[in-house]
């Protein structure tokens, strides 16, 4: 199959977009370049989420509980930001505690192979209850949120430097981890050995590669991931917790995995179309257009969820073995 | 029993050495006190029915199966084998019976997995590992494309990679677990040759099978198990074909199926210019057409994955069929539900019995009635009635003799051979007009075999028009009164049994061709 068949709703839908911005930025740039920054804002949590997912599914572990894991760590990140007055700190205790959770759906999937989806679910009910019983009102960051960072003449180019190249730190790794996570999948030993146990444990275990390690680190490394995600909301989008604050989008984060098929730059594409859906919709009610039925609005990006994985994805393939604990006898 | 002591041809330890291994699943006893000892060079063939803990033994020497007692010796000295990876640190490279590669990968990435060339830092160096491929595959006459991806390639090219992937981790010890069963006749002789080429570089080669013919034809040397323990260690020269099946069955078997001249009658089952997609929306059936005729067994020869599974799968409604058509007695069936085929009369004893034969975690009786539980006297509007169920699960256990304690017991409880009697004596109870069989011996023990044999022959001698799917070459030459072979989903011969040979058939299974 060539590229140009095999991706043609990508191209299709990129084409679109990409005439649609350039009709709007026609006669109302500002707005235009709003939407497109927001876009980028709003998909940087579900590129993190979707990439946790690719990660754990890639090595045959549904991680349901990504939802959980950026609550959790956007907590912890907070916490420990507002009470040390560091964001570096807070960040990385972000990541930790993603990562800690990583290592407890581990060691129920794979250590006790418990159900793949009640462990997860196991992980959002946790961390719904833990962030609300100890969230505590009136708390903030003492240095504020992250800082923009304007990356020299770039930043000055029209809608572009606004867009892409003044942003903030956590935005910017996640678009280095695009590619980084790419080429490490595709092109390393630890790729081909997390792509094979993903697809077919047994036959990865009798090459001499060991299910349970792979399991264990890719599981960590993902919930670092959904760690860095929610730090962003706390510490780089809002500057504070708030109850709930992840808002599904942990779930969403699942939605554009598929879409994007398991793969980074995929995931990429299909989290920034999730983003366009929900930037368009803040505009709307930000202009008060349709103002008579806000919920209306609210409702699109869950709509374009929706459409798009029932009816765009077709018959994406998932990694063979998700689900299914691995036992060698 | 440890007489090769004696024989063996130099003072060297034994490259592999089984001492005393006892394996328990459960209450099953799989290896009972096993002791094996292959030389270097020699080509030791491991024979034993199904069951008789074959598997189990050679599973323990490549770590993946754990001992209870017993100890492992690679040239001489004790080793410790918890996984794989030790196996393959002792240069003991394993090539399974279902292969253990993975489908979505290339044949070069499946090869080096988990010993992969680097070009430092983790970064995988494909091309490397490609030409490494390439050269080992010149090298020992297993040349396949390194840049192909597995599942698009043919079971036999799907065993070099993993005989390839062996090699590549410098196997001095190959274990290949029945590795003739995918194999066409030219493809077994292929390996064969392969063995003996590997074995003359001083390789030591485990071979386990259940044909005695390839025993005899390349083994330096026989330990025939039986029942998780070891009844018997000798060499070619010192038996024949009836001598070594005595040994693994434990009485004399009847090798050949006793039947009569078919007296063929009308025409039952008719396809004609039948074309049908596989999962990966593929034409697998091409434009088949056959006729069968009650009271005859249409044998259909074929190395697996020619279509055989699909085409069976719209035969009895579990595929759409792209075009063509499908008659039974003269009426049009495509399109059908399984329900609505099942009740015309076809009975389907499926490939894979676990999947598509039995509900496994059911009971046995609740399988026995799986094609009539919703008639009367089985239910009456619509509540299962218990007793009638019962009464007909306990007359086909006894008439069909399925060993089971109970009815009640979950039909994945069952051995092999009686799981297929389960699905045997559901399908041929009800009276057939036409019976599709596919692999209808597959994986059972030669006892289970003997009785499924005579109940289709049984089935054709009472006028039933029998449909036999299989990849066991044999068994298609001895049950069959006419021969379809399929090659690329069609049929590119049809004859009277008589008239086709071995050797023909394996050529038209390979190459579609006859010409030699």
């Amino acid at each position: 199959m060539s590229m140009l068949t095999r991706y043609r709703w990508w191209f299709a839908t990129a084409a679109f977009l990409v005439a649609f911005t350039l009709f709007t930025a026609e006669f109302q740039q500002p707005q235009t370049t709003a939407v497109l920054a927001a876009t980028l804002r709003q998909s940087t949590p579900l590129v993190l989420g979707a990439l946790c997912g690719i990660l754990c599914e890639r090595s045959g572990v549904i991680n349901i509980g990504i939802e959980g894991q950026m609550l959790m760590s956007a907590f912890a990140g907070f916490v420990v930001a507002s009470s040390t007055g560091d964001l570096l700190l807070g960040v990385a205790a972000g990541i930790g505690c993603g990562m800690l959770m990583g290592a407890f759906l581990a060691f129920l999937s794979v250590s006790l192979q418990s159900d793949q989806i009640i462990a997860g679910t196991v992980m959002n009910i946790a961390a719904i209850g833990l962030t609300s019983f100890f969230f505590q009102q009136g708390r903030s960051l003492p240095s504020g949120k992250t800082s923009m960072i304007k990356l020299g003449p770039l930043a000055d180019l029209p809608v572009v430097g606004r867009v892409f190249f003044s942003n903030r730190p956590l935005t910017y790794i996640t678009l280095l981890l695009v590619p980084v996570l790419w080429y490490a999948l595709f092109r390393t030993t630890w790729g081909l050995r997390t792509r094979a146990v993903g697809e077919h444990p047994s036959a990865a275990e009798t090459a001499g590669v060991s299910v349970v390690r792979i399991r264990y680190m890719n599981l960590m490394l993902g919930g670092g991931l959904a760690g860095l995600a929610g730090a962003y909301l706390s510490l780089e989008a809002v500057g504070s917790f708030e109850r709930l604050m992840t808002n599904g989008k942990g779930f969403v984060a699942l939605a554009v995995m598929i879409f994007g098929r398991w793969n980074p730059v995929g995931a990429w594409g299909a989290a920034l179309l999730f983003g366009y859906a929900n930037a368009v919709q803040t505009q709307f009610q930000f202009r008060g257009w349709l103002a008579d039925d806000p919920q209306f609005i609210g409702m699109m990006p869950f709509i374009v969820t929706i459409v798009v994985v029932a009816g765009f994805v077709g018959r994406a393939r998932p990694p063979a073995s998700i689900g299914q604990p691995y036992s060698r006898e | 029993m440890d007489d090769t002591t004696t024989q063996s041809p130099t003072n060297d330890p034994p490259a592999l050495e089984a001492v005393g291994i006892s394996k328990r699943f459960d209450t099953v006893v799989a290896n009972q006190d096993v002791n094996l000892r292959v030389e270097k060079g020699q080509i030791h063939a491991l024979l034993g029915e199904n069951g008789a803990g074959k598997s189990t033994l050679v599973n323990i020497l490549f770590g993946l199966y754990r001992a209870d007692e017993g100890e492992v010796r690679v040239n001489g000295a004790p080793v410790r084998m918890d996984s794989p990876h030790d196996a393959i640190d002792h240069h003991i490279g394993m090539v399974h019976q279902h292969f253990q590669l993975v489908p979505v990968l290339t044949v070069a990435e499946n090869i080096v997995l988990g010993h992969e060339p680097t070009r430092g830092r983790g970064l995988l160096d494909i091309d490397r590992a490609a030409t490494e491929v390439g050269e080992l595959g010149k090298r020992f006459g297993l040349e396949v494309d390194p840049h192909a991806t597995v599942e698009d390639l043919p079971v036999g090219m799907q065993q070099r990679v993993e005989i390839l992937r062996a090699l590549y981790r410098k196997a001095d010890i190959l274990i290949l677990d029945e590795p003739t069963a995918v194999l066409t006749p030219q493809e077994t002789d292929h390996l064969l040759e392969v063995l003996r080429g590997l074995a003359a570089e001083g390789v030591a080669i485990v071979f386990i099978t259940h044909k005695l013919r390839e025993v005899l034809a390349v083994a330096d040397r026989v330990t025939v198990m039986r029942g998780g323990r070891v009844v018997g260690s000798t060499t070619p020269a010192e038996t024949d074909q009836a001598g070594l099946a005595e040994m693994m069955v434990g009485r004399s078997v009847v090798l050949r199926v006793a039947k009569t001249e078919a007296r063929p009658e009308a025409r039952v089952l008719e396809i004609r210019d039948l074309h049908v997609r596989d999962d990966r929306d593929r034409p697998a059936v091409d434009g088949l057409s056959l006729e069968v005729r009650a009271g005859e067994i249409f044998g259909i020869a074929g190395v697996d994955g020619n279509g055989q599974r699909e085409l069976v799968e719209a035969m009895t409604g579990l595929r759409m069929s792209d075009s063509g058509s499908i008659l039974l007695e003269g009426s049009d069936i495509t399109g059908c539900t399984p329900r609505q085929i099942s009740e015309l009369g076809v009975a389907h004893v499926p490939e894979d019995r676990e999947k598509h034969g039995l509900i496994g975690p059911h009971s046995i009786a609740d399988n026995l009635v799986l094609n009539r539980y919703f008639r009367v006297p089985y239910a009456r509007r619509g509540l299962r009635q218990h007793d009638a169920i019962d009464d007909e699960a306990e007359r086909l256990v006894a008439d069909y003799d399925i060993r089971t304690e109970s009815i009640r017991a979950p039909a994945r409880s069952l051995s092999g051979g009686n799981k297929q009697k389960v699905i045997t004596a559901r399908e041929l109870s009800r009276g057939a007009r036409l019976l599709v069989a596919s692999q209808p011996t597959r994986g059972i023990d030669v006892g289970s075999i003997e009785f499924v044999h005579q109940q289709i022959v049984g089935q054709r001698d009472n006028g039933v028009a029998v449909l036999l799917i299989s990849a066991e070459l044999d068994e298609i030459l001895s049950l069959s009164d006419r021969i379809g072979v399929i090659f690329k989903g069609r049929l590119v011969a049809i004859a009277d049994a008589a008239d086709l040979d071995r050797a023909a058939i394996g050529r038209l299974m390979t190459a579609g061709t006859d010409a030699a």
